[in-house]
């Protein structure tokens, strides 16, 4: 089945089995998300995606694109209702951007950058989250993680390797490692897995790199997210 | 522990979708699941440890660090706070010398609170060691307290502490009805089984869980799935607060349930049925089974179901403690021994489900509906009901009324005359639909129930004018901040800010602005997230907020600033660490 779609006004093409928002990318327009990659599952947790689809609520990196649909990407309601979930993750963590490595490659703050969200809104949780230094080349900072299970299905799919799960319920969700004494040491991970540079956020870093190129000449320090991701949304975050 | 483990990993025949019922049973041996076995069972069952830790830490009643040879779990349902809950805890704390949340130091007994166990009828109810004791009382606990100091096996305990009441105050359509077992299916093949889906398609039969979906297009849509394997579930995880007929059908009804099942494996052709019964109802566990077995030797179950060609068979599924199961693809994920995380759909389970195949998922109620159709035809049944809101509906009744209990009304029924009938007065208001469906107030009485104005899946909560709205909102909110799931933003985060804007401002710390602060968040969570579960989280404020916007307001101080936090709750760990609580060691918010 293909045919096209409406997206604020726009009829674009889709072809058979395409999701929204990959035939939206595919079109040129730009639906903010975080857990969602080109070439991986689509996981519809993060619901940055949200778009309406005839009046309706879905995710568009999981709702598949069908002939004469309407879609609502770009109105202020959804911008604003965004927004507000980009500060949850902010809240939700501990994000502390002026002393991050990953400050200007970061997806989170680069979204952050594009919904021009000026504050946090929410109160912070001040979540007591742990790091993972025990690898001699990665690094794991949990407050970080926004389970957004990017390397947890990279390690699966792509590297068949398992290393990590998210485990925990509600609000006490955490990303833990398959190895026996749950360090990242002794898991199989390797720095070339592809698990290691899918990481939207700075949970999950490859030591000594973090400053190899200066802040202020970073990904999103010149350019928006939205224009990232649309020309180069396979090497993104790399 | 080896010997243990295979004998655990054989009964379940080395299947890793039966991994909730392996690690249900060595959580009962152990009290927890010990790392050692996390390993064994990883290899024997060939799947990530990180696997089994996910499903041990989503699962209330799964533990990763011992808990009590006597693990007592209080129901921390509304309606068990009604019936002083708070202090009848406390006293069991005093008693078993156990603060709620820890584990004694001799590891005798550890005590806790768990979400609605469905004994709202006969509350307040716990679980010990995952048994329902229901109709706590002083006498009670002191019985409770005095078998667990002589370290009495719970199978040596008196009965009467385990003895559950099914307290059925009204039967109509179906629970007057009588079925002879077998006679659905009979009738089902006698008549044609496609005839028997064009019946039940008349009879206007919608889903009796809440979102009533029509059960005939649901049966035929999973028919008509190309696939050699069909599957049917019965949706027995009845988890939402204040509901409890099922318990009671599957106690008192549970061969109609089953005949159901049958019908729906001979429609779409499965040969394999699940009973997902929530944890809560352990006690229902081996009678089940025993129903089950009586089944089969009399060929209403297994190949050639009374010699009509048919094969069926039932197996029943434990719960673990997590109320998202009810949603019908987290059940699936909880079948196939994953942690309970809704599913994106599409695809539906009519076309992949358990294992990715075409699979029925109903509550209990609809298969015992089903069955009887079966027997009596479309238009015995839509002769009940509204035009939408065909048949009857079963109703869980509890909270502030004479007789709790069970209830049977045609749909398009009142709710004044279901108050009357329930010997409720002085009414406040009702919770139809359990924390997910809506508050009505006392000037609503003459709204219905039915689809098309006040749906439920059977919970109806009764407050009298001594309840307060506030609190029982507060309840709520902290139940739905408990179950999520947690797999996406809105409702992870969202439902544990709705808790703490709410209690921010219950507690008197809110300032003008925080009550349309926490109007927007219920908005946000509510229509973002995704599933049910955070679709409706948001229900207990915002029905309670629209009816009483005053008790809200009346909440707030009257400065207009907002405080960033709670200035005196910020100092609660150093007033701890320091041993401190005199007027010294607290600071007020604002100046008075």
């Amino acid at each position: 089945m293909t045919g096209t779609i409406n997206i604020d006004g726009q009829n674009i093409p889709f072809e058979e089995g395409q999701t929204i928002i990959e035939a939206a990318t595919a079109a040129g327009i730009y639906i903010p998300h975080l857990c969602h990659k080109p070439g991986y599952t689509p996981h519809g947790s993060c619901k940055l995606c949200t778009v309406k689809v005839n009046g309706r609520n879905c995710s568009a990196c999981t709702f598949p694109a069908a002939n004469g649909q309407t879609v609502i990407s770009n109105n202020e309601e959804l911008q604003h209702d965004r927004q507000r979930i980009t500060q949850m993750l902010f809240v939700e963590g501990n994000h502390m951007c002026p002393s991050c490595e990953k400050s200007g490659n970061c997806q989170l703050q680069g979204v952050a950058y594009h919904l021009n969200m000026l504050d946090n809104h929410f109160p912070h949780f001040y979540a007591h989250r742990e790091m993972d230094a025990s690898h001699p080349d990665i690094l794991i900072d949990h407050n970080r993680c926004i389970f957004c299970n990017l390397c947890v299905r990279a390690s699966k799919e792509k590297d068949g390797k398992n290393v990590f799960a998210i485990a925990g319920r509600g609000i006490n969700k955490r990303l833990i490692i398959n190895s026996p004494s749950g360090k990242l040491k002794d898991s199989d991970i390797a720095v070339d897995d592809c698990a290691m540079h899918v990481c939207p956020t700075g949970a999950l870093l490859i030591k000594r790199t973090g400053y190899q190129v200066p802040i202020g000449q970073r990904i999103y320090d010149h350019k928006q997210i939205s224009e990232v991701a649309l020309t180069e949304e396979t090497s993104h975050g790399e | 522990m080896k010997t243990f483990l295979d004998a655990v990993l054989a009964k379940a025949d080395y299947q890793a979708v039966r991994l909730l019922s392996i690690l249900r049973e060595v959580q009962s041996h152990y009290q927890h699941i010990p790392n050692q076995a996390i390993e064994r069972l990883a290899e024997a069952l060939d799947i990530p440890r990180s696997q089994i830790i996910s499903v041990v830490e989503f699962y209330s009643f799964l533990h990763l660090t011992p808990q009590g040879r006597y693990d007592i779990l209080v129901s921390d349902s509304i309606t068990d706070h009604m019936l002083d809950k708070e202090n009848l805890l406390s006293y069991l704390s005093s008693v078993l010398k156990v603060k709620t949340g820890e584990v004694r130091s001799d590891s005798l007994v550890s005590l806790n609170n768990t979400s609605c166990t469905g004994m709202c009828d006969q509350g307040p109810a716990a679980l010990i060691n995952g048994w329902a004791v229901p109709r706590l009382d002083r006498p009670r606990i002191d019985e409770i307290a005095d078998l667990i100091e002589r370290q009495a096996p719970l199978d040596a305990w008196p009965k009467h502490l385990f003895h559950v009441d099914d307290n059925v105050h009204k039967a109509g359509l179906l629970l007057g009805a009588s079925l002879d077992n077998g006679a659905a299916i009979q009738a089902a093949f006698s008549r044609g089984l496609s005839e028997t889906l064009i019946e039940l398609d008349r009879s206007g039969l919608r889903g009796r869980g809440g979102a009533g979906f029509k059960t005939a297009m649901k049966w035929r849509f999973c028919a008509e799935e190309k696939s050699e394997t069909h599957y049917v579930v019965c949706n027995a995880d009845e988890g939402e607060p204040g509901t409890f007929k099922d318990r009671v059908l599957l106690n008192s009804y549970a061969d109609q349930v089953f005949e159901g099942m049958t019908l729906c494996g001979a429609i779409i052709g499965a040969k394999h049925g699940f009973l997902y019964l929530r944890g809560e109802y352990l006690h229902l566990y081996e009678k089940l089974q025993t129903i089950l077995q009586q089944r089969r030797d009399h060929g209403l179950l297994g190949s050639n179901i009374l010699g009509l060609g048919l094969n069926f068979d039932i197996e029943i599924c434990l719960g673990a403690g997590a109320y998202i199961c009810g949603e019908e693809s987290a059940l699936i994920e909880s079948l196939e021994g994953k942690p309970g995380i809704p599913r994106n759909r599409p695809p539906y389970p009519v076309t992949s489900g358990y294992l990715n195949k075409p699979t029925v998922v109903n509550n209990v109620e609809t298969f015992m509906a089903a069955a009887n159709i079966a027997i009596r035809g479309g238009d015995w049944f839509k002769g009940y009901g509204t035009e939408k809101s065909a048949g009857s509906k079963i109703l869980s009744i509890c909270g502030d009324c004479l007789n709790p209990g069970i209830y049977e009304y045609p749909f398009g029924t009142s709710i004044r005359h279901i108050l009357y009938d329930c010997g409720a007065e002085d009414v406040l208001g009702v919770q139809i639909g359990g924390p997910s469906g809506i508050f009505i107030s006392n000037e609503e009485l003459d709204r219905q129930l039915a689809f098309e104005d006040l749906a439920t899946g059977g919970s109806f909560i009764v407050f009298n004018n001594s309840r307060n709205v506030l609190a029982i909102a507060q309840n709520f909110t902290h139940f739905f901040a408990h179950e999520s799931c947690g797999f996406c933003t809105p409702c992870r985060v969202g439902t544990s800010l709705m808790k703490k804007q709410l209690d921010k401002i219950i507690d008197g710390h809110g300032s003008s602005g925080d009550v349309t602060e926490l109007e927007s968040l219920c908005q946000l969570v509510k229509n973002n997230s995704h599933c049910g579960l955070g679709q409706t989280a948001a229900n207990p404020v915002l029905s309670t907020l629209q009816r009483y916007p005053d008790l809200y307001a009346k909440q707030l101080k009257s400065i207009s600033y907002e405080p960033g936090f709670d200035l005196d709750g910020a100092l609660e760990i150093a007033r701890r660490m320091a041993h401190r609580d005199d007027a010294a060691a607290h600071l007020s918010q604002v100046e008075d």
